[in-house]
């Protein structure tokens, strides 16, 4: 180890930050404290010796032993908390080497799909269909690997952040053209209520994701699960607002589709939590999005929340920084 | 005839490409690691490399490096093939000479092979 490394192992910032835990999960910082409150007992046991015990030898025993156990409570406990932030850091290393390694397969499958697709002929319907299935199913396992690596990256600290100015309005007009097959397939209509706003300075690419994991979900709630989607002019409805609050843009994309049982609403910021809705209507997930929503938000300066009623639909706000 | 060099480890991706393009004039030549792909490259002077950055022998960069140092091949275009995303590798590619840097998930194989041709006619 040279003096440099020895140097920053004592900085208790850079440990901490290191293992991307809270501080009172962080083992440096544990220990320290722990330093701290030994030294206070033996200077407090050292005065009520002082006071009420005549031996001085009762008293110097008195503190050893009273250091010893406490020394020793404070070496467990840390090196407890030690070896679960480094579990988490391995296992978030893993996720991270794991999706990476699995994007290679996946792209020789895509892309030789494209070729059968595309480049060999006369197939017969049955075969379409079979090649349609894979094709989606290639992406669905694409969309889940990007977003373990995104949590990975999220959890490391290490999520690619590339600020410029951008025109949110725009941002909602590009985003909503690449939805517009999803929205007219679901039947939706969608309403946007922004006021004019100056430009944000931000990552474009992460508010794009944000919004774009929003809209996506209140397409894919849209409908309660005992009606069928409807055709022609009865529509499920979207609205996405924003407006300027001070020195911050507000976002709110509202629907009125099934909502969030109110027993899930706790959880549903949380990694690989599903609400009951989402299982029993199958839709596809992985319950990532909203932890990854919220770990953007986080990057980019902003806040998120809802409201949510059960059969009525829900609220989603975020706020973001004009300038970062 | 125009002549591409891959040189990228995923044999599957050398057949995927050889494929597509068998119907049109272009010669495609496999390079499975970097010393092969940089040999390959002053040898045969293709119009058009392909390279991927996590390669055995000598990484992606190593040979971008080689590539644009070498006066005979410092004017072929270099489109960096690859599944890494991070800001600053993408950065470090287009600084040392890569014409375009493409994340492999992120395209079809069609977009690939139109912006191939693009980058070939320009």
């Amino acid at each position: 180890m040279t003096f440099g490394e020895f140097l920053r192992k004592l900085s208790i910032a850079e440990e901490c930050r290191r293992y991307n835990t809270s501080l009172w999960q962080c083992p440096q910082f544990l220990f320290t404290v722990m330093g701290l409150l030994i030294i206070l007992s033996v200077v407090f046991s050292f005065i009520l010796g002082n006071r009420y015990i005549r031996d001085p030898e009762i008293t110097l025993l008195f503190i050893l032993s009273l250091t010893g156990v406490l020394f020793a409570m404070a070496f467990i406990i840390t090196r407890s908390f030690e070896q679960l932030a480094e579990a988490n850091r391995l296992k978030t290393e893993f996720i991270g080497i794991v999706s990476h390694q699995l994007r290679s397969p996946l792209t020789n499958l895509k892309w030789g799909l494209d070729f059968l697709m595309t480049e060999t002929t006369q197939h017969t319907q049955q075969e379409e269909g079979y090649f349609h299935i894979l094709k989606d199913n290639v992406n669905r396992m694409h969309e889940m690997v990007n977003d373990l690596l995104t949590v990975s990256r999220a959890e490391q600290g290490t999520l690619p952040f590339q600020e410029k100015e951008f025109d949110f309005a725009e941002l909602v007009e590009q985003m909503l053209a690449e939805f517009q097959s999803a929205i007219q397939a679901s039947n939706i209509q969608v309403k946007v209520e922004g006021e004019r706003v100056p430009k944000l300075y931000n990552d474009p690419s992460l508010v794009r994701h944000i919004l774009g994991n929003l809209v996506d979900n209140a397409i894919r709630y849209a409908w309660r699960d005992h009606e069928p989607i409807p055709n022609g002019d009865r529509k499920a409805q979207i609205v996405i607002a924003y407006r300027g609050a001070g020195d911050r843009l507000r976002v709110e994309v509202r629907d009125n589709g099934v909502g969030i049982p109110r027993q899930d609403q706790k959880y549903i910021f949380q990694k690989f939590f599903r609400s009951t809705n989402a299982v029993r209507r199958q839709t596809e997930g992985s319950g990532l999005g909203l932890f990854i929503v919220k770990s953007l938000l986080e990057k980019a300066g902003g806040e998120i929340g809802f409201a949510s009623e059960e059969n009525k639909g829900s609220t989603f706000w975020f706020t973001l920084p004009f300038k970062k | 005839m125009k002549r591409i060099l891959f040189i990228e480890d995923e044999a599957a991706i050398h057949k995927t490409f050889t494929d597509v393009l068998a119907r049109e004039d272009y010669e495609i030549i496999s390079a499975l690691d970097g010393e092969i792909g940089l040999r390959l490259a002053k040898e045969k002077k293709p119009d058009l490399i392909l390279l991927d950055l996590i390669l055995p022998k000598m990484d992606g960069f190593e040979v971008l490096k080689a590539l644009k140092a070498d006066e005979e091949t410092k004017r072929i275009p270099v489109i960096v093939l690859t599944n890494l995303e991070q800001m600053e590798d993408i950065q470090k590619a287009i600084d040392l000479g890569a014409r375009t840097y493409l994340v492999k998930s992120n395209y079809d194989l069609k977009e690939v092979v139109d912006m191939m041709k693009k980058a070939i006619e320009e």
